[in-house]
């Protein structure tokens, strides 16, 4: 598979090396590919993008565009477009002129350039709004003005600066899905910065995991979410996060939703049940979020339980419940590096 | 999760609606006595040091009051008329034009030229923006009296550089002919003002947000491109308000002229303040001096209106 994007050990730091930014990353994208960098704030991830950009110059590293070097290269050079995270239109220009202005500054002649823009408005929906100025657009309007003029370039990568963040809650969820189906038709590599999982979740081909300047883990979604690699990823993940209890030199892992009343988790051989002591109950919008304390599996430790709402047994505060996990869905680390560690027998 | 400490201290009603009678509003409390207390001040210094000398130009535009002579009788359109017949009069006001176009023109230009060097990134660029703006806060008097000998007939170091590198053979006396004269002072009194208007466009540019000049680095634009396209339009309503504030500094000033030339050689320097003082201060014509000094401000006030709204209708985020 050719490589669109390739970045080789990415170094970037600020403020004469007291931050580092970017501390080592190596990612790579190819064709057509959703790529979420997904991180907490101050992780690095909008700095890879820039860099990525050419908005910010690499201490250390490499990075490959299309198969070319373009570390020396400026930003226009690069064959990447950027929707920033205020979409940053020109203020002062129409729609139209804004999604023009790529095309002028590469000197392309004026019906050519009036064709593109309009083929790029209409594959956005924008078409009636081309005289307007951006102060006379709703967010939803904004957001498509600065994809089109992202697009109408026809780049080898587009770079989202968390698109979706300036919009209102209601609006995120619809736009977010036409972000998705508007990448696929036109199969242009896309790399997104976001903070939020559930964007990451629904839009990744793959999800990269970012804390502290470093990738955490690199997979699909769906392993990610089910193998993270070390217990930063699996207490950034997920909402409530993974239930950690220290064992040892170990810790023990296991999703709320895995952590079920005992009848409700089957084979009998391969599940481990637990007494539950319910401190408080989260009723959340048909599921029930509860906490209490688990003492059996190693050290005493709060957890949380996520009862689907279809789990329909009553449980009340100060109670102590019969609660089991299945085996299959326990996850082992390292309890002093954090990192995975191979499966330990959780019998004793 | 439980709740961190226990309950707050029993206070129980009674006790709240106590501590809530006990504290009174106090007179800084209450806006209908702070806002004007506040305004005062403004309202005296405009009163006392803008109002009052205008509207006593005025009176004396129409009268016929001398510093020999101060009682005042009014004597309708007769100084206007008078003035309108000296020669020099049309002279001062054809020389304020030229200085208030050229010297506008010249330092919007230059203002905005070190406006985009002043935002841009090199080593020592706060030393050098303190260096750059010394010439606006050096009390005008005393640079004038530093240019004065700069362009001296005689010691002139300019004229002693020029000589040294073989352009000119002779000195050449800056503010002696009526030309070079009126250049001189055009000159000085852009130094004096690029200044401020260089400082008044940096905020401007410092307004736009770094994402739409990273876009349009991202877009491809180059360096010019940027300036005509992105970077222009989004200043130009400051820049207009830099231009009026310029302008109207450039109409009313009179301190680089009269330290420079007073006027000369021969009034090729003179304009309408400079002429209005020497009118009516040292020739003691209060009441012609008035209507000198008063004969534009028609025309100021609409310029300075039109520029405003025009300013208001640029808005553009």
């Amino acid at each position: 598979m050719a490589l669109v994007v390739e970045v080789r050990n990415l170094r970037k730091s600020f403020d004469h090396g007291h931050v580092r930014a970017v501390d080592g990353v190596d990612i790579e994208t190819g064709p057509g590919e959703y790529l979420v960098l997904l991180g907490p704030s101050g992780c690095g991830k909008t700095t890879l993008l820039r860099t990525i950009a050419g908005l910010e110059e690499p201490d250390e590293g490499e990075i490959h565009i299309a198969g070319n070097l373009v570390n020396r290269l400026p930003p226009r050079a690069r064959e990447v477009a950027m929707v920033f995270q205020s979409y940053a239109l020109y203020p002062h220009k129409t729609v139209l002129a804004n999604i023009e202005f790529p095309l002028k500054a590469e000197d392309i002649d004026k019906p050519e350039r009036r064709r593109r823009a309009e083929w790029a408005a209409e594959l956005l929906g924008i078409g009636h709004l081309m005289s307007r100025k951006p102060r006379h657009l709703s967010g939803g309007e904004r957001q498509r003005v600065a994809l089109a003029r992202a697009l109408v370039r026809e780049p080898a990568v587009f770079l989202l600066d968390e698109p979706l963040s300036n919009l209102d809650a209601k609006l995120r969820a619809s736009a977010r899905d036409e972000l998705k189906q508007f990448q696929q038709r036109l199969g242009t590599t896309t790399i997104y910065v976001t903070h939020d999982q559930a964007e990451a979740m629904g839009l990744g081909d793959r999800i990269a995991v970012m804390d502290r300047g470093k990738v955490r883990q690199v997979g699909p979604p769906k392993d990610v979410y089910l193998d993270p690699s070390d217990t930063f990823v699996a207490t950034f993940l997920g909402s409530p996060p993974m239930n950690l209890i220290p064992r040892g030199d170990h810790l023990v892992g296991f999703r709320p939703e895995h952590f079920l009343p005992a009848d409700l988790v089957a084979g009998d051989g391969s599940r481990l049940t637990v007494h539950f002591a319910v401190r408080r109950v989260e009723y959340l919008s048909g599921d029930r979020h509860v906490y209490g304390t688990v003492t059996e599996l190693g050290e005493e430790t709060r957890v949380i339980a996520r009862l689907p709402a279809t789990a329909e047994t009553p449980i009340e505060v100060g109670e102590s419940h019969e609660f089991a996990v299945h085996e299959r869905d326990l996850r082992f680390f390292d309890a002093e590096s954090g990192e995975r560690t191979s499966p330990r027998p959780v019998r004793a | 999760m439980e709740a961190a400490g226990g309950r707050a201290p029993q206070a129980g009603a009674s006790a709240i609606q106590d501590r809530i009678g006990a504290a009174r509003s106090r007179l800084a409390d209450r806006e209908g006595f702070l806002g004007p207390m506040f305004l005062l001040p403004a309202v005296v210094y405009i009163v006392g040091l803008v109002a009052a000398p205008f509207f006593l130009a005025l009176l004396f535009s129409f009268s016929d009051v001398t510093t020999g002579d101060p009682s005042l009788d009014l004597v309708g359109l007769r100084n206007f008329r008078s003035i309108f017949r000296d020669p020099i009069f049309w002279q001062s006001l054809r020389n304020t034009l030229v200085f208030t176009t050229v010297s506008m023109v010249l330092t919007i230009i230059l203002a905005n030229l070190l406006a985009l060097i002043l935002t841009s990134e090199f080593r020592f660029k706060r030393l050098i923006r303190f260096f750059v703006l010394l010439p606006w806060t050096t009390p005008v008097a005393l640079s004038a009296v530093a240019w004065l000998w700069m362009l001296h007939s005689l010691f002139s170091p300019i004229d002693w550089v020029l000589r040294w590198f073989g352009f000119i053979e002779a000195n050449v006396y800056w503010l002696g002919k009526p030309a070079l004269a009126m250049a001189s002072v055009i000159a000085v009194h852009i130094w004096r003002i690029v200044p401020l208007a260089a400082v008044i466009i940096m905020a401007g540019l410092a307004a736009i947000p770094d994402d739409i000049k990273e876009q349009a680095r991202i877009d491809g634009a180059g360096f010019w491109r940027t300036f005509w396209e992105v970077r222009l339009p989004l200043t130009r309503p400051v820049i207009a308000v830099a231009a009026l504030f310029g302008a109207i500094l450039t109409f009313s000033d009179i301190a680089v002229v009269f330290v420079l030339t007073r006027g000369g050689p021969v009034n090729s320097t003179q304009v309408l303040p400079s002429y209005a003082f020497f009118k009516g201060i040292q020739a003691g014509s209060l009441a012609e001096g008035a209507a000198i000094a008063l004969f534009l401000f028609p025309l100021l006030l609409a310029a300075a209106i039109l520029i405003l709204r025009s300013v208001r209708k640029m808005e553009i985020f």
